[in-house]
This record gives C-alpha cells, structure tokens and sequence, in this order.
C-alpha cells in the first residue's frame, strides 16, 4: 500500500476536507493506484538535474508603483456569503 | 446557408458590405441554441439579451466606420473566463452564484473589439477532466454522437462550436483541455506558449501550465482570436512582453521547405488503427505540400502523465484554497466554528474529481512527500522541456495525434481516473514543455467521430503552427463536414 487510510484522514485535514467515510473509502483506494503509477518517475535519475517551476525564462516583472482605483467595497462585498457593513462576517472564530 | 454557419470572416465580409446586421446575426445564432441545446447542453448560461444589445451596439459601430474584424461577432466563453455581471462557476457548485466584478483581460479586449457575448459554456469542474463530465451542471454531450463525450475540460467550448451555437469561442488548456475537445468535435483549437496570453481573472487550476486559447470553425477564426488576445498584460507577469504579429498575415505562406518531426514515443501499439490511419493521410498530404519529414524521439514522453498529476494537482491544492467559504462562493451556514465552516463548505462546494485532486495535490505537497514528489516531477519536467528543446534544434514542427482514440462513450472511464488521466498522453507534454499546439481535423472514425491532429511548434512558433494548419485544412475537406444535429 502506498497510502494508508489513516494518511488519508490526515490528508483530508489538511485540505479542509469533511470527507464522508465513504469518499475516504474510495480516495483511499483511487490514491493509491495513482500513487503506485507516479512512483514510475524513480526510473529516471535526476540526480544533478535542475526543478523547473516556471515554463518560461522569467526575471523579476517590476512596475511603477501608481496608484490605480480599485474595485471598491461593494463590489468587493457583492459574493460574500454574510457580511455586516463594510466586513465578511464569519463564525466565531474564538471559543 | 444559415448565417450561424458561418466563420467569422465569412460572416465579417457580410457584415462589413452591410448585407446582414449583427442583430440578424445574433438572432440566428440564439435560434440556433433553441434549436439543439437540449440536445448538447453546451452552456451553463445563456445570455440573450446581453447578446442583442452588444448586436445593437456592434450595428451602432459598423454603420459608424469604426469597424473591427471581431464588431458584431457572436462569442460564446468557457465558464472559467470572468466576466462582469455576469454568473461564472468554473462548472463548480462552489461558485454557483459567483457574479464577477470585473472582466478577464481576455475579455476586456474581445470586448473593446464589439463582440457579442452569447453566453457561458460548461465545461470540467475547475478544468479538472478531460470529458466535460465532472461539471457541477450535467455532461456535454458530443454532436457528432450524442453518446460520447465532447472531450474536455473545454467540452462546452468546442461541442458549441461543432453544433454551430456560436462563431467562436475561447477554452483554456492545462493538460490537453483545449486540444482534446477540439480533436473531438471536429474544430480547430490551440494552446499558445505559456506568456503568450494573459490569465488575468481567468480562474486558475494549475497556474504554471494554464493557457487560454481559441477554439474555432477553422484556421483563419483561430489566427484572428490569437490575434486579439495575445500580448503582455501588466495585471499578469507571466505574460510576455513579445510583439503580437497579425497571424492572419502569414496563413498562406506554404509549407515546402518545412521540417516536420514525428517522434517515435507517440506512434506506439495502443494507437487506434483509425488514428494511426489518418495520421498517415495527413503525413502523405504534408509531404504532397512539400514538407519534409524527420524521424525524431522525444524519449521522456512516458513520464509526462505522472509529472502533470503531481505538478497540477499540487497547484491545484494551493489555487483552491481560496474557496473557504469566507469572501465568495458557497458557505455551509450551520457550520459551528470557523474550521467547521471552511471544512464543511470544501467537502459539500467541490465535487469528486476536484476532492480527488487536491487530496492528491496536498499529499505531493506535505510534509516529508514533497522531495519524493512534487520536486521529484519538478525535475521530470526539466527532462521532458530539454526532449522538446532538443527537437526543435533539428524540426521546425512536430506531428502526432491528439489523442490515443477518437471520443469515448460517456460514462466509460467516470469511475477509473488513472485511465481517464491517461486519454490525456499526447497534449500534457505540450503544457509541461510549456511551448505551443495545435489540434486541426484529420479524418473520421467508422463510426463518425472526428480524429484530430496535433502539430506542436517551438516556444512562440504559433505562425508556423498556423500556417501549417492553414496548408492542410486548405488541401484537405475535413472541416467542411457538419455534425448531423
């Protein structure tokens, strides 16, 4: 086994995941022959081989520092799910 | 002919002599949708009287000089493209109510142009899929067979396009997802280099290999959206800052002299007899047009599938955790606590494929897997640009199929996402290379589906791309064939 159901609880914890016992059930099984296939990339040697994060050859993109308007409060406001004046309002986060 | 049949320079020259309005236009194409949209579901919405009033003001325009190729064009736009005021979802029920506030730059510009905007159309949740299955909305089905999936994630974007529900449309590609559908309905469809178009409100799965492309009725529709899309964009720095050429310019520049590679990696025992068939044809016609064709290998091609599912999802696990349920989209609002509320919202707002992939994405990603995998397939990357890098020292293109068979039934591969992943082998190369391809109509089935060829050009080659695109589809009648719908 590549992943243990108990990985996957903690997996799911980390995603912020409420996954049902069946989702966990079958992630575990689907991870784990996806994680099983992947592992055909220890065939290659990369020793000395350089990551590539970035497709494209790129240096810093710096720009003047203007001041430019934004979208504004409301707009920013309009897909809150709740909201109290000018805030997203959310659950008590403090018990 | 109907005048949602046509393309847009056909229909540009009508509109231009003034022989049609784009009232008329629109008003054909939005008959047109009434029509077959029950029986494709192209769309999550529709948008008609956004539509006849960008066609007002598009007459407005053109009786008023002021015309562009794109003024009073009927466009129609994947899901994932914001547009203001307008609902978009990203076929998510997480953001099923999500009115953005401000256009993609993408849109901003097809805008400024006077297109009018049709409406929105389905695709994968998040782009997650290749099958147009995983929408929170229900499946596209394929117009050449309304039994077999359009392909996807674009599904939406390139079944609209084969059933004649819009002029154009754009998709966007992260492993294939412009190039598969497109092979699969029949259209021509492409992936710019990486940089080449901005993905400002374009919302993201794997920002390191998403793309925004068109997909078209034929070559000449996709050098004219190339063309107004491309460019650097300042509200995105992975966009470069390279001229943009008027692709349209070179179309019918020809092939002779031209040097094609067809890497032995893609030319394996699983390719369907049928697509083997009609990559020969397209060989035999190439070669007619004066091309020359080098045997090339592209040696790490059989590792390009585990790379991309470790390098994706782990973007995707580190894009999607904006969806908590704070500032936008979907709330559980019986969620006791704060953690409860984020935890809650994820599980109920994203559906399976989406869980699987940020499941498998956080795992690359965390602690004590990320030097195992994730920087693992960021090396596995390097190898698989360096194959590309080296090929274009000898070729100036490279030939192969889009995809390993023509489109599979709906429901065949929804419950193995390994073999579902896998449909994908020939396009995700391509994205992780992050260089330019091209899906243009090769052939059919026996069946009747469409079989699409891929030419891949050098970073930024996209007018040799489309030029060789525009050489076949000028010698070949692929294109001109309708899906019976």
């Amino acid at each position: 086994m590549k992943i243990t159901r108990k990985e996957v609880d903690h997996v799911a914890r980390l995603a912020r995941l409420e996954l049902t016992e069946a989702e966990k059930e079958i992630y575990t099984g689907q991870m784990d022959s996806i994680l099983a296939y992947v592992d055909k990339l220890n065939e290659l040697d990369t020793e000395g081989v350089l990551p590539t994060s970035h497709a494209v050859p790129m240096e810093n993109a710096f720009r003047e520092d203007e001041a430019v308007s934004s979208i504004g409060t409301d707009n920013a406001l309009l897909n809150a799910p709740d909201r109290s004046d000018s805030f997203f309002r959310v659950p008590q986060v403090i018990e | 002919m109907q005048l949602y049949e046509l393309t847009i320079h056909e229909l540009h020259a009508k509109l231009k002599t003034g022989e049609v309005s784009s009232v008329e236009a629109t008003r054909s194409i939005l008959d047109r949708i009434d029509a077959v949209e029950d029986k494709v579901h192209a769309f999550i919405t529709i948008t008609p009287e956004e539509a006849m009033q960008n066609a007002a003001a598009a007459d407005k325009r053109i009786a008023a000089g002021e015309m562009d190729i794109l003024t009073g064009i009927p466009v129609a736009l994947k899901d994932i493209f914001l547009t203001s005021g307008i609902r978009t979802t990203s076929a998510s029920r997480i953001l099923g109510n999500f009115i953005p506030p401000y256009d993609a730059t993408v849109v901003a510009k097809l805008r400024e142009r006077g297109i009018v905007l049709i409406g929105k159309l389905n695709q994968d949740e998040f782009a997650m899929g290749s099958s147009t299955e995983s929408s929170y909305f229900g499946v596209t089905r394929n117009p050449w067979n309304a039994d077999h999936i359009p392909g996807g994630s674009s599904g939406g974007s390139a079944a609209c396009i084969a059933a004649r529900q819009a002029t154009t449309t754009l998709g966007t590609d992260t492993g294939g997802s412009i190039r598969q559908p497109a092979a699969h309905c029949g259209c021509v469809g492409l992936k710019p280099t990486y940089g080449r178009v901005s993905r400002y409100g374009v919302i993201a799965y794997a920002s390191s290999l998403d793309q925004v492309g068109p997909i078209t009725r034929d070559v000449t529709d996709c050098a004219i959206m190339l063309g107004a899309i491309a460019g650097h964009d300042p509200k995105d720095s992975t966009s470069v800052e390279l001229p943009v050429p008027d692709y349209t310019q070179t179309l019918a520049n020809g092939v002779k002299g031209l040097r094609i590679g067809l890497p032995r990696e893609y030319f394996i025992e699983g390719l369907d007899p049928e697509v083997k068939k009609a990559m020969d044809e397209a060989i035999a016609t190439y070669k007619g047009l004066g091309a020359e064709f080098v045997e090339i290998s592209l040696p790490h091609t059989d590792y390009a599938v585990a790379t991309y599912y470790l390098i994706a999802t782990a973007e995707a696990s580190s894009n999607l955790a904006r969806y908590d349920g704070v500032r936008f989209g979907y709330r559980n609002s019986d969620a006791k606590g704060l953690l409860d509320m984020y935890m809650l919202s994820r599980d109920e707002g994203f559906g399976a494929e989406v869980k699987r992939r940020i499941m498998i994405g956080t795992y690359a990603l965390s602690s004590g897997y990320y030097d195992a995998y994730y920087l693992k397939a960021q090396k596995v990357r390097t190898l698989i640009m360096e194959d590309f890098t080296r090929a274009f020292g000898k070729v100036d293109l490279i030939l192969t199929p889009v995809t390993p068979t023509p489109a599979f039934r709906i429901g065949e591969k929804t419950s193995d996402p390994l073999q579902m992943y896998l449909s994908d082998i020939f396009t995700i190369p391509v994205n992780l290379a992050g260089t330019c391809g091209m899906s243009i109509p090769a052939g059919f089935s026996s069946e009747g589906l469409p079989i699409g060829l891929q030419l891949i050009g050098s970073p930024f080659g996209e007018e040799t791309l489309l030029r060789a695109a525009y050489a076949f589809e000028q010698n070949t009648l692929w294109h001109k064939r309708k899906a019976k719908i």
